[in-house]
């Protein structure tokens, strides 16, 4: 994606045939010792050689071939002179280039040094960037400070300059050191934090007075990449929360409020994911073109498909079990079995890949050490619509008023002309297929497969039971703090170990308040 | 609910006497059949003869009699107690562990390092064992914790538990977390227990080659011998007075606290029994089967065991043996022939027999039997 990118700029900086190195320079450039090339390179690229750029893009694409003094970047099979940019037939010994890593990492540090000075800011961006993964050395020096001089945007200003001081911090000079370390300190790079470590070392930096600066300045950038994990701890928390409630949020009307043990609720999970799966490929072979509004057009489809399942259960089995919560259990794990191995038989036993549609991949960068991707940050914008359109459903329309009725009290809902059976399918269903929206959200941040529902089952129950039956403010509070304490733990003890203390904690919490976070009061919580 | 409207109990009023005469023939002809036919046939029978039963026959017999052990304490738990467990593939698995940690000390430097530690230990680069391994090498002790640890465990968690009066669908789901906690600790390689991978690989036990035809027979035997004894015993807990209470406190707790009784003691007592049977039977599997690992304890392999005994009829002491040979042989014929479909049954038998034979098989047969009577 990158690449593409920067390759385009490059074409509209360097127009087609402008190419005027010298044929010395391509040669040199081209051919001969690792380092000569590298000293070539570097001296064409402080000089700000013209049609560099489509030199070195054309070395970094393999398209050089050298043939005696002559240098031709061949694409598409037509040759030409890569000094002048005139067509020319190849000769029959030109040999191909060939670049070893050191030669294509000096090569795509001046790719990213010329972009510097494109009129385009956000080529320019991109080359700030593609610099600051590379280890800059002196040589590179006068390129950076000739950029700095002609940046305008003051954020690509202050980065050229903390780029022009992570050389200068290890200048002989004492004041340019000095004048670095302030500049650096300003910094909150992890990559800066270990160069001043660098730097620390005994036997690097000898001078009192630096050493301080470096100190300090190294503290100050330790406490800002710490308040960019903490930051980070508490979104990841907070972003396996709104999975575990979405997760959850169907179980919590099955369970929480129908009192149904459904253990295929995973596998109900399971197929919103694969009806996202369907109704990608079905995009992709028949609507190219929109492919990245597919995910729009599955989230009704993952909600239907296992709100049929869930209705068809609960039609079939679920219905002839209720009040036999042990039997419900064993059935329901029953279809589950069959439910798995029916999406192996459909699938494959492998994961599918399900990709992210453009607008949800990538993310935005809070922290030098912070992103956050938006594919994350969409599921808990969706977990909270789910979760207030579910409260409006259950709190304020007939189907959530019947619901409730029959929830509460059974023969007294059919007395009042509830078709109370109508209404268990309806429920049932609607649990369902918000575990097939959990599915459908699911897919886009991790493998799709027929294990899927499996790993979500016992997290879901438990945040169920730890919220408190019957309450979906319990659920939510349940789900995020949970996702908050996994997360924090996880930092602490490893991913295995915060998973485990969390299962204890809950035992234990369980044992302390049986009925979760918020217990129902009156008789029904006796149940 | 249940609580103040009883369901009808599942099974039959039991006889006074605990076992009768008819009874105690069917025991003698069980230790007959293991210990006389099952070796005369593997052992004497030459391999040609029809009569012949193979080694492979007699490590899956075996196997299903552990299973079969496991599906009986089971039953004791939920099927005379009402109290349905999706824990107890914890408490195999552990007496499995504990009887494969001698396995592995019996290896010696026959492994594949040849170094006195087991070959994880040497991968992990540990230059000595960590303390849970110091007395691993004296079977008595390690024969010890086959009991002690899956009992102990069973005793904390119970206590808790019983305590806070968690019952029914609660119960069994924190028994599933807890499975699954354990699961994710024997997992990784620092808890010591091999990890992934397990224990495999044994040479011997008590100094005695593991996979010759004796050895084999021998552990069948004893295993035979150990289910055998679990019914009888069994028998006599469900007829004793302690019994009576045990299905009372199915059929409603909280009378049977209002009539003086603390059901805790009680839910407590037969739930330790029920874990240390199936410990025993985890480190009766461990030596025939050859290997341990978490993979006992995920909760599909706990919850199948309880498939086992509503299969062949809970409340009822045969019904888990015949529903752990019913499943387990179907499992091993289907596995064999036509893999894809296994789950398929397995799903469908959950299904079906929770919604159509409440009572499974054994149920099924006596009321056939019943009705040619009448």
């Amino acid at each position: 994606m990158l690449r593409r990118f920067v390759l385009c700029c490059l074409l509209l900086c360097a127009p087609f045939g402008a190419l005027a190195l010298t044929p010395e320079q391509a040669k040199a450039i081209a051919d001969g010792d690792s380092d000569e090339r590298i000293a070539a390179l570097t001296a064409a690229a402080a000089e700000g050689a013209p049609g560099l750029a489509e030199f070195v893009q054309a070395l970094l694409d393999d398209a050089v071939k050298v043939a005696g003094d002559k240098v031709y970047i061949v694409r598409d099979d037509k040759a030409v002179d890569a000094a002048t940019g005139a067509p020319a037939t190849l000769p029959a010994e030109a040999e191909d280039v060939v670049n070893n890593n050191r030669v294509r990492g000096a090569l795509n540090a001046a790719r990213a040094s010329l972009q510097l000075f494109s009129p385009d800011v956000v080529a320019r961006r991109a080359g700030v960037t593609e610099l600051q993964k590379e280890s800059l050395e002196e040589a590179q020096l006068p390129l950076i400070e000739k950029a700095y001089a002609a940046e305008t945007d003051a954020a690509l200003k202050a980065a050229l300059e903390r780029m022009r001081a992570t050389i200068l911090v290890s200048s002989p000079d004492k004041a340019k050191r000095l004048a670095a370390v302030e500049a650096l300190a300003g910094s909150g790079q992890s990559t800066v934090a270990s160069l001043i470590q660098e730097r620390l070392a005994p036997d690097a930096e000898t001078d009192p007075e630096v050493r301080a600066k470096l100190g300090m300045a190294l503290d100050g950038i330790r406490a800002k990449l710490a308040w960019g994990e903490r930051a980070g701890v508490v979104f990841t928390g907070i972003s396996l929360g709104s999975i575990l409630l979405l997760a959850a949020l169907g179980l919590a009307i099955t369970y929480g409020l129908m009192g149904v043990i459904n253990m295929a609720h995973g596998e109900l999970i399971m197929i919103g994911a694969y009806a996202t799966y369907v109704v990608q490929n079905v995009f992709k072979a028949y609507l190219p073109g929109i492919f990245d509004l597919y995910i729009l057009a599955a989230i009704p489809l993952a909600f239907l498909a296992a709100a049929l399942v869930g209705a068809a259960m609960e039609r079939s089995v679920i219905r002839w079990l209720y009040g036999r919560p042990l039997e419900t259990l064993l059935a329901t794990w029953g279809i589950s079995l069959v439910l798995m191995q029916g999406v192996r038989t459909l699938f494959g036993a492998q994961n599918v890949p399900v990709e992210n549609p453009a607008w949800l991949s990538g993310g935005v960068q809070v922290f030098s050490n912070l992103t956050l991707p938006f594919n994350r940050i969409a599921i808990i914008v969706f977990a909270a619509l789910v979760l207030g359109g579910l409260a409006y459903l259950v709190a304020r329309t007939r189907l959530g008023l019947f619901v409730r009725g029959v929830t509460q009290n059974r023969r007294m809902a059919a007395c009042v002309g509830v078709n109370t059976a109508k209404v268990d399918t309806y429920a049932f269903a609607l649990g369902s297929g918000i575990a097939g929206l959990a599915g459908c959200a699911l897919s886009q941040v991790g493998n799709v497969g027929p294990d899927l529902g499996q790993s979500y089952i016992v997290d879901s129950f438990l945040v169920v039971v730890l919220g408190g039956v019957g309450q979906l403010a319990g659920t939510v509070y349940a789900a995020l703090g949970l996702g908050v304490l996994n997360k924090l733990l996880e930092g602490w003890a490893g991913a295995v170990l915060a998973k485990i203390m969390v299962l204890v904690f809950i035992v234990i919490f369980i044992q302390k308040r049986p009925q979760g976070i918020f217990a129902m009061k009156g008789r029904s919580a006796e149940a | 609910m249940s609580a103040v409207l009883p369901t009808a109990a599942a099974a039959p009023v039991a006889p006074t006497r605990f076992l009768s005469l008819k009874h105690w023939f069917g025991v003698f002809a069980a230790l007959v059949a293991v210990l006389v036919v099952a070796p005369v046939l593997n052992l004497v029978v030459p391999e040609g003869s029809v009569f012949h039963m193979s080694d492979f026959a007699v490590g899956l017999v075996g196997k299903i009699m552990c299973y079969a052990i496991c599906a009986l304490a089971m039953d004791l738990i939920w099927g005379y107690t009402g109290i349905l467990s999706l824990g107890h593939g914890v408490f195999f698995a552990l007496g499995g562990y504990a009887m494969g940690m001698y396995l592995m000390r019996q290896i010696g430097t026959d492994g594949q390092y040849r170094s006195e530690m087991p070959d994880f230990m040497v991968f992990l680069n540990w230059k000595e064992f960590p303390w849970h391994w110091s007395l691993s090498d004296s079977f008595v002790f390690q024969a010890l914790m086959v009991v002690l640890v899956p009992g102990l465990l069973a005793f904390v968690f119970g206590f808790f538990a019983f305590r806070s009066r968690i019952k029914g669908v609660y119960f069994s789901i924190i028994t599933q977390a807890m499975t699954f906690a354990a699961m994710l600790l024997f997992f990784r390689n620092e808890t010591g227990f091999g990890g992934n991978n397990g224990f495999t690989d044994f040479k011997r036990i008590l100094g005695v080659p593991i996979a010759t035809p004796d050895m084999r027979m021998f552990l069948f035997v004893l295993t035979g011998c150990t289910l055998i004894g679990f019914f009888v015993l069994a028998r006599w807990l469900v007829n004793s007075k302690f019994g009576r209470v045990l299905q009372a406190i199915r059929d409603a707790e909280s009378r049977v606290m209002f009539t003086g009784y603390d059901p805790i003691r009680y839910k407590l007592t037969i739930w330790v029994i029920s874990a240390v049977m199936c410990g025993i039977a985890g480190a009766l599997y461990v030596p025939q089967v050859g290997i341990i690992n978490p993979s006992e304890m995920s909760p599909a392999a706990s919850i199948e065991m309880a498939i086992w005994a509503a299969v062949g009829g809970r409340g009822t002491l045969i019904g888990p043996i015949v529903g752990a040979f019913f499943v387990n042989g179907g499992k091993s014929l289907f596995t064999q022939y036509f893999p894809e479909f296994w789950l398929y049954v397995l799903g469908a038998l959950f299904i079906a027999v929770t919604l159509f034979l409440p009572n499974g098989i054994v149920g099924l047969l006596r009321r056939a039997k019943k009705e040619t009577r009448a």
